[in-house]
């Protein structure tokens, strides 16, 4: 098993965000989350990924206890994750972002910098080489050289998917990935996410767009006021009288 | 594509040529001080630029690393007799221990409770200065630094610094060396990192890249050349009271690198090197000075916030695209 939760708790004083919160995932798999508004999405990739700490449970990768762990650490071990609000920087263009992206794969400091021995040119070409290779995948090579905040909406979210896998995540949580973008028009985004998938990396999202999660999705775990209220196939959660009332309120079930 | 490279290098070149060729058109022993005043500010200007301009960390301790500097230089030489060279040496060596010990806690806060705690680190270095008399003198202040020692050379030759030419050529390339140092780690792996803990902590952290440690890398690199220019200023000047260590200091070079151009390479030099001849010819305006630079820095902090380079980067892109719309 590539990773799993058990009994993952968060309290922010009185109120409980993640409640004896357990599921898995394996190596290859697109697993959603999913859960209204407040369900507690966000915060269990921000205490999986170290931005804040669980009151009580554990995070397991690759058979190791990862809790306690900083961000950056985590991320070195191989889980990236994305934020909900397209997150990049933005005062760089579209290629230096994707390059600085591999830096964590690279050891080189200030003093290989001043001197611009042997390691530190041979790191600089691995992550440009990296940028471009990505930079390919995800399509944005138009927008190469264009100031991230300047580029649209759709292509900050692309890029932030290409920073993050320029990382070489084995585990890559996303935040919301479609958030904001019109996918009748354009579902290049999730094609990105299927052709990640191909290429070997597990992937884990937050997603609220039901035709996303049920189109790409191997399970599907859905939260309630931060408590796992089902799991399974996708067909089968979303036929679940729980999952609907959770959604739609008591007495749509039954109907 | 070929014009914007050749722009790239031309003005840099021409500003060097200027800055060697000086000697040749330069005799007024004043004019020598102030453009060796210049090159000692812009060593400290392009260090606090690092922090500042490239890490994005408010610093309002640098005035105390370039007193720092400047006494352990001062007292190496006139308490212990040492060799300027060394003495120099150990004050940047020291302003970094300095810059680490002081990073370890103060960079853990972040945007404006990093520059409180840096400015009340400043305010304590400069009080400490001022009373620990038996080390420091006190307000008597340290007297009769000595200039740097001749260089020896083969078959009987020295380099001696007794002259403004010498002593001008010696700080000017000590900047140089200084830009240089900037210049490559901007332009690396680990300047991009510098950058991205800029732009976005969080951000950088998912990404694998540790920002304490980044921002610790970039303080310590600008206090150790925030202590080089110390040294320089006390050896040039000779003399040194607990007021060279003040957040007066820190302002002053805060001034020359928001007007020249956070940021940028260039803009902290262009800044020290500009505004200490437009300060001086402003003498006759007296106490009004300080109010014609104030009003100076408002304005630009409002409509030209990266200073004169980036105003210039700015203007110069802008003509670009109205050339080929």
């Amino acid at each position: 098993m590539l990773f799993k939760v058990t009994g993952l708790t968060k309290n922010f004083g009185g109120l409980v965000a993640v409640d004896d919160l357990s599921f898995h995932i394996e190596q290859g798999e697109i697993v959603s989350i999913i859960g209204p508004n407040g369900a507690g999405k966000s915060t269990v990739f921000n205490l999986i990924t170290g931005f804040v700490r669980p009151t009580k449970g554990s995070v397991w990768f690759n058979g190791e206890e990862i809790v306690g762990d900083r961000p950056f650490g985590i991320a070195k071990k191989g889980i990236t994750r994305t934020f909900q609000s397209t997150t990049v920087f933005i005062q760089d263009t579209v290629f230096d972002n994707l390059v600085v992206g591999h830096r964590l794969r690279t050891r080189s400091g200030i003093f290989g910098a001043v001197l611009r021995s042997a390691g530190a040119r041979a790191d600089e070409r691995r992550c440009l080489a990296k940028a471009e290779e990505i930079l390919d995948f995800i399509g944005l090579t138009p927008f190469r050289d264009r100031i991230a905040a300047n580029i649209p909406q759709e292509a900050q979210k692309k890029l932030s998917l290409g920073v993050a896998l320029a990382t070489e995540p084995s585990l890559l949580l996303l935040d919301e990935p479609t958030g904001g973008v019109n996918l009748e028009e354009d579902d290049s985004l999730i094609r990105i996410i299927q052709r990640i998938r191909d290429s070997g990396i597990t992937i884990c999202l937050i997603e609220h767009k039901m035709k996303v999660v049920m189109g790409i999705s191997n399970r599907v775990v859905v939260l309630n006021y931060g408590k796992k209220i089902a799991e399974g196939a996708p067909e089968t959660v979303s036929r679940d009288e729980r999952v609907i009332e959770a959604y739609l309120g008591p007495g749509y079930a039954a109907a | 594509m070929k014009k914007p490279d050749q722009l790239k290098y031309l003005i840099p070149s021409i500003l060097l040529l200027a800055a060697f060729s000086v000697p040749l058109f330069v005799t007024s022993r004043y004019i020598y001080h102030l453009l060796i005043m210049s090159t000692i500010w812009g060593i400290a200007a392009t260090a606090m630029n690092l922090i500042m301009g490239f890490t994005g960390q408010v610093n309002l301790a640098h005035g105390a690393f370039f007193g720092i500097g400047a006494y352990t230089t001062g007292l190496l030489m006139l308490k212990l007799g040492v060799n300027f060279w060394p003495a120099l040496l150990a004050a940047c060596v020291v302003a970094a221990i300095f810059g680490f010990l002081i990073g370890l806690p103060s960079l853990r806060t972040k945007g404006s409770y990093f520059a409180i705690g840096t400015l009340c680190f400043n305010v304590i270095v400069t009080v400490i200065i001022d009373r620990w008399d038996t080390l420091t003198e006190g307000q008597r202040g340290l007297m009769g630094i000595e200039g740097p020692a001749p260089i020896p050379l083969p078959f009987g030759y020295r380099i001696t610094f007794d002259s403004m030419t010498a002593t001008y050529y010696l700080n000017l390339i000590l900047l140089l060396f200084t830009l240089f140092v900037v210049y490559r780690i901007v332009h690396s792996l680990a300047g991009r990192t510098f950058r991205a803990v800029r732009g976005n902590e969080d951000l950088s952290s998912s990404l694998g890249i540790n920002p304490f440690r980044t921002k610790l890398i970039s303080f310590v690199t600008s206090t150790f050349f925030a202590g080089l220019a110390g040294g320089l200023y006390a050896s040039y000047i000779g003399f040194l009271s607990p007021e060279i260590s003040d957040f007066h200091v820190t302002f002053e070079v805060l001034i020359y690198v928001m007007i020249g151009g956070i940021g940028t390479l260039a803009g902290p030099i262009i800044g020290a090197a500009i505004l200490p001849f437009i300060s001086e010819s402003l003498h006759a305006l007296a106490a009004y000075r300080m109010v014609a630079y104030g009003v100076l820095l408002v304005v630009f902090i409002i409509f030209i916030p990266s200073g004169m380079v980036g105003g210039f980067k700015l203007v110069r892109a802008k003509l670009r695209a109205t050339k080929k719309g």
